[in-house]
């Protein structure tokens, strides 16, 4: 089965400040993002789940124009704090990367 | 109105649209490097000021709570060196925001410092501004009491405790602060915590560029040569602003942006691609166009500003949170792996009990975390899959407790039940733990956390900054 990365030229994760994450899919081509978008792979209930955040905390935006579906979701622990595990908040995208794409 | 003030208010207008402004961002972080060649080339294609942001929080609170700059000092010389020369040799101004990467006193200082060290070896003469952004606890303990102190989310609890307890606070400046060192003739201006945009849209406003064009070329400046295609290496970014949009194109030949490359910069650590709040108001870029004039070039307009109701400033402050001691080890025994959650669980008791008995520290006064690499140490709380796939895992034993020598005296007693901690298989002493150094453990020294993730609501924008002046 086909996974997320495949249809993408970055999945990347990273601090939006040191409170909240932000995460940007960038699709290679506009049939790999219009598939994903239609499939409704990605929505706010899934970023909800995957990190444990309340739906209602997900901003999220399918960004046409630049192949793009972004989300940004409040830091549980914020970067840096005794208990942080990634400072820049680089590598939360993990999850998302492998994603079955039906 | 007669109509020679009509012509003339005419030709006014008329003037200012014509009048470009060009914007030059010497590289993304002043530590981080450029090529000398592609500063030169942007002065010379007529650029009206060099700007260039040394600092970020995103290397965590560390740097503002210990007032130690990020450095490294011989880089950060090595890029102002570069900066002031082609600047002053230009007879443009130079603006540095967020010295010292935190921007809090000392951190200004120290870049002050190496800025008159280069004036002295190189006898250069210039008249230096410095804007200081660190806020005194007292003043910010009067804006809590008067309601100035507004949250954002998410936001840590924040009051005047916090605020006395704190280690520093700063304030992030907009655009006003570094138009009066501008308008005051500073050369070179070196700012505490600044928006990183509005090192590049403080003299365009002051030019007459709508400030919708000015913070958006700012965001896309900020970063350097983030916004192109594809980034080989640090280096200089250009823009030329007029009164109804900015084109985009790297100093640099080897370089290009695209619409998609510079559209897709304002995502870039941003929570809401379409929206840039700045101090005094939003950027949304909502109807933004970009457009190739050039394989290199984008043409960028379509933003609209939007004034706040009242003006704020970020602020930020770091605290401290204790002191932290840590010890690496690999685990490979098949049979330890199989079950690193209950061995985890019942060593954390075994140590307790032990720190209790030995130290006399009770339990709760310090933190225990045991990161496990291989199976969650990356993503902590938000990882969902706890299973160990590999061969070995990687451990790190993270202690902090409130003073150095508690963290480091709690470590060892940490270590050592770890490495002969039983498991229900083997029976006689065993040692579980790999450490690769001799000494196991390492004192990291104070941990600081992030205090406030607020804005302080103020009448006059220059209010919190401090400008000092020099002449080198």
């Amino acid at each position: 089965m086909a996974e997320l990365w495949q249809f993408t030229k970055l999945i990347r994760s990273k601090n939006a400040g040191p409170f909240e994450l932000t995460f940007d899919i960038m699709f290679k081509d506009f049939e790999s993002y219009d598939r994903v978008v239609k499939i409704r792979l990605l929505t706010p209930e899934l970023v909800g789940r995957l990190y444990g955040v309340p739906e209602a905390a997900v901003q999220f935006f399918e960004i046409k124009e630049i192949l793009t579906i972004k989300f940004s979701i409040p830091r549980k622990v914020f970067s840096g704090d005794v208990d942080d595990s990634d400072v820049y908040g680089g590598q939360f995208h993990g999850p998302l990367v492998r994603l079955p794409v039906r | 109105m007669d109509r020679t003030t009509l012509d003339a208010r005419t030709e006014l207008r008329l003037e200012q649209a014509l009048e470009k402004i060009r914007a030059v961002a010497a590289t993304g972080n002043l530590s981080t490097g450029f090529r000398e060649e592609s500063l030169i080339r942007a002065v010379n294609q007529g650029a009206h000021f060099v700007g260039c942001d040394a600092g970020s929080t995103d290397s965590g609170p560390y740097y503002l709570g210990s007032g130690s700059p990020r450095g490294p000092r011989q880089a950060v010389k090595r890029n102002l060196t570069l900066i002031l020369r082609e600047t002053l040799r230009a007879g443009i101004p130079a603006i540095v925001g967020t010295a010292g990467h935190a921007g809090g006193r000392p951190h200004l200082q120290w870049t002050v410092e190496i800025v008159r060290e280069l004036a002295r070896e190189n006898d250069w003469h210039f008249k230096l501004a410095a804007i200081d952004s660190e806020i005194d606890p007292a003043i910010l303990g009067a804006a809590f009491r008067n309601g100035a102190i507004k949250p954002l989310f998410p936001a840590p609890v924040f009051d005047e405790q916090v605020i006395s307890e704190a280690q520093r606070f700063v304030a992030m400046m907009g655009i006003e602060p570094l138009q009066g060192a501008l308008a005051g003739g500073a050369q070179i201006i070196i700012a505490g915590r600044c928006s990183d945009v509005a090192i590049y849209a403080a003299l365009p406003v002051m030019r007459g560029i709508p400030k919708h064009v000015a913070f958006h070329a700012g965001k896309i400046l900020e970063c350097g040569a983030a916004s192109v295609a594809q980034r080989l290496y640090p280096d200089c970014m250009a823009a030329e602003l007029d009164s109804e949009g900015f084109t985009v194109e790297p100093p640099n030949p080897e370089l290009r942006c695209t619409p998609q490359s510079v559209a897709a910069h304002t995502l870039y650590e941003n929570a809401d691609p379409y929206t840039l709040v700045e101090p005094g108001g939003s950027l949304d870029t909502t109807a933004a166009r970009y457009h190739a004039v050039s394989d290199r070039a984008v043409r960028v307009e379509g933003g609209r500003f939007v004034p706040a109701q009242k003006y704020t400033v970020r602020i930020e402050g770091a605290s401290l949170a204790g002191y932290r001691s840590i010890v690496i080890a690999g685990i490979r025994d098949p049979l330890v792996l199989k079950q690193l959650g209950s061995f985890l669980t019942t060593l954390r008791a075994t140590i307790e009990r032990k720190i209790v008995d030995n130290l006399a520290t009770p339990t709760g006064s310090y933190t225990l975390n045991f990161r496990v690499y291989g199976r969650d140490g990356t993503m902590g709380a938000l990882e969902s899959d706890l299973k160990i796939e590999g061969h070995e895992i990687g451990l790190i034993i993270d202690v902090v407790a409130s003073s150095q020598t508690l963290a480091s005296d709690i470590l060892p007693l940490v270590w050592h039940t770890g490495l002969h901690h039983p498991i229900p298989e083997y029976q006689g002493l065993v040692s579980n733990f790999a450490f690769p150094f001799s000494p196991p453990g390492i004192d990291v020294g104070p941990v600081y956390r992030f205090c406030c993730n607020h804005v302080w609501e103020i009448d006059n924008p220059c209010e919190p900054f401090h400008t000092s002046w020099e002449e080198l």
